[in-house]
């Protein structure tokens, strides 16, 4: 178990690598000069020398990135352009605010999904089944800050269940914390719900079809104990495998939630940063999401493990 | 809409009953027409492409012109959907902003398509070091949350809808990519590609004439869904103010600055975000009919 997880941990290695270089690329595709771009129009030559200067702008490509790998290894991902904090404080303040979101929604989708898609499986052909179909597939299409903004309208602002934005600590107030999270987590959960919901209605109706089941069921057990017990087991793989790829998807779309919701997640920092073209803190933003998406999936492989003996004995 | 399949749908029993044998094409078109939801979703489709192409016909008012007096009417016989917080026509406008929202969705499609299919055709027949190199790239561009990847870029061109539709092609060419590769690896060890290079066929002959054609089917699957993803990322990308600008509005601009007037006219959020989930929903059910009508032949049966 420890080796499979040591393994899997330096098989990231690499791919964190290219994902530095992809991220840290972006800058060489800006259209023109970047001290330029960074000074302003109004900005004097002397100006735009300072800033070229201090960015190390002159150096060839791979010694600017070799001296932001080699700082960013260390935690440091530089500074802000344009408030001159550390990208990397910026980003420690407002991870627990993406993190408490994502999860909440994750567990959310997974919890909904699985029943939505049991459910449909079991009546698989029924009315109750085609509403469910096509309600996921509404779930899978809807725009989620659009979604965002009639729950806001609805839970918040005319029945007051909820506030409409702004974030509270877990730490100060948990019950508040749940409050201020339960309209975004249920956006953002929307349509990875409804991928579940579809992953597991495709998989759970393919294992009911099987003759294991039908021995099940000719030697007289309940269906409900045949889908917990021996059904759930075999079509849960597939959708382990999927609900890990929508992780990368929930920090994705929570950065529009974020901002509909007024939360001071990551992706607010983000999205501020993208409209002040702050590079440091979109490089910084992205690379600390994409690693935290990676060493989930490897939980979610490891998990995979312990669910499907098959994989648990190589 | 990553959905892995485990199986195959059970397909009714289908003899023709002509006596010669369809066409791969007609066999497609017949299934096809029986996926009811597919079809109507086409409908849909034409119709709302129809309505952005012949918006100067079907447009009541200028797109452009504000009547402040007119400021935040309710749906009315004078605006079939009320007016803007400049008084100008909502239903013109959405028919102009349709037109945008499209485009860039077309232009998105194409530029992941342009990336991702020749590189993977590349990577799939010439596999070695090539394929190495470009899958591992695919593997870490698809490691990083999309929209978060699509905003970066973004932010690093300029913030418009060019920018915006060259984000999410690149964005989704993994997508291309990883399906193409998938396809000729699977076609390039077949006997007849053995034929082709037998009698001296190039490389490059080999991939267009005999490669693309076979790989081509599972790309129309995935055209159709990432036309549907397209719509919604420049929809938020737009929404967000970083994608298209004014004067030109998209569904997801004509949202974005009408979220502060929700309470007063509800119609500005509903009928733009309405218009995108229906035609996401069209295009995702399309692909899901495509992949249910295309070589259910070759898929393992499922007793």
């Amino acid at each position: 178990m420890i080796r499979l997880v040591a393994r899997r941990l330096l098989a990231l290695v690499p791919l964190v690598f290219l994902v530095t270089l992809v991220v840290w690329g972006l800058v060489l595709v800006i259209p023109g000069d970047q001290a330029l771009a960074i000074a302003g129009d109004s900005a004097t030559p002397e100006q735009v020398e300072a800033i070229r200067e201090d960015l190390g702008l002159d150096d060839p490509v791979p010694v600017r990135y070799g001296r932001w790998l080699a700082a960013a290894v260390q935690g440091d991902l530089g500074t802000s352009l344009y408030t001159s904090y550390s990208v990397t404080d910026a980003l420690a303040d407002r991870l627990p605010v993406t993190l408490s979101l994502v999860f909440v929604s994750f567990a959310l989708a997974v919890v909904v999904g699985t029943a939505i898609g049991m459910l449909a499986a079991n009546q698989k052909g029924r009315l109750t089944d085609r509403i469910l179909t096509v309600t996921t597939s509404v779930g899978l299409a809807v725009p989620n800050f659009w979604l965002g903004l009639l729950l806001v309208t609805f839970f918040a602002l005319k029945l007051e269940w909820f506030p409409s934005g702004g974030y509270v600590p877990f730490t100060e107030d948990p019950a508040g914390w749940l409050r201020s999270i339960t309209l975004p987590a249920v956006t953002l959960a929307t349509a990875v719900a409804a991928e579940l919901a579809r992953q597991m209605r495709a998989s759970m109706s393919d294992v009911l079809e099987r003759d294991f089941i039908r021995t099940h069921r000719a030697k007289g057990l309940r269906p409900a104990t045949i889908v917990r017990r021996y059904a759930l087991k075999n079509a849960a793989m597939p959708v382990i495998t999927v609900a890990g790829l929508q992780i990368a998807r929930l920090f994705g779309l929570a950065t529009i939630v974020e901002i509909i919701f007024n939360l001071n997640g990551v992706g607010a920092l983000a999205v501020d940063a993208v409209f002040d073209r702050d590079i440091p803190v979109i490089q910084g933003c992205v690379l600390l999401i994409t690693v935290i998406v990676l060493l989930v999936n490897l939980v979610v492989d490891v998990s995979y493990g312990l669910v499907n003996p098959k994989v648990r004995v190589q | 809409m990553t959905t892995i399949r485990p199986t195959a749908a059970p397909g009714a029993q289908e003899q023709p009953l002509t006596d010669r044998p369809e066409s791969p094409r007609q066999r497609f078109v017949r299934r096809f027409r029986r996926e009811r939801p597919a079809v109507v979703a086409l409908v849909v489709v034409v119709l709302i492409a129809l309505a952005a192409l012949l918006a100067p016909l079907l447009a009541t008012h200028d797109p452009d012109t504000q009547v402040l007096s007119d400021r935040l009417q309710a749906p009315n016989g004078e605006h079939w959907f009320g007016t803007d917080d400049l008084g100008r026509d909502v239903y013109s406008r959405l028919l102009y902003a349709g037109r945008i929202s499209l485009l860039a969705a077309v232009q998105a499609t194409a530029i992941g398509i342009a990336l991702g299919v020749p590189l993977g055709l590349a990577a799939g027949y010439l596999r070695g070091w090539v394929d190495v190199v470009l899958s591992r790239i695919a593997d870490a561009v698809m490691s990083i949350p999309a929209l978060l990847l699509a905003l970066a870029i973004v932010g690093i061109l300029e913030p418009d809808l060019t920018s915006a539709m060259i984000a999410i092609g690149v964005v989704y060419a993994p997508q291309f990519f990883r399906l193409t590769r998938a396809s000729t690896l699977a076609v390039r060890e077949e006997t007849f590609i053995e034929a082709a290079r037998s009698v001296g066929g190039t490389s490059r002959a080999i991939i267009t004439g005999h490669v693309l054609p076979n790989a081509l089917s599972p790309l129309v699957v995935q055209i159709s869904l990432a036309m549907g993803f397209a719509i919604l990322f420049e929809a938020s990308i737009s929404f967000l103010g970083l994608g298209v600008q004014p004067p030109d509005s998209s569904w997801g601009s004509m949202l974005g600055r009408s979220t502060r007037f929700f309470e007063q006219s509800p119609h500005l959020v509903l009928i733009p975000g309405l218009a995108i989930l229906v035609t996401v929903l069209a295009f995702n059910v399309i692909g899901d009919g495509v992949r249910d009508s295309l070589g259910r032949e070759i898929r393992r049966p499922t007793q």
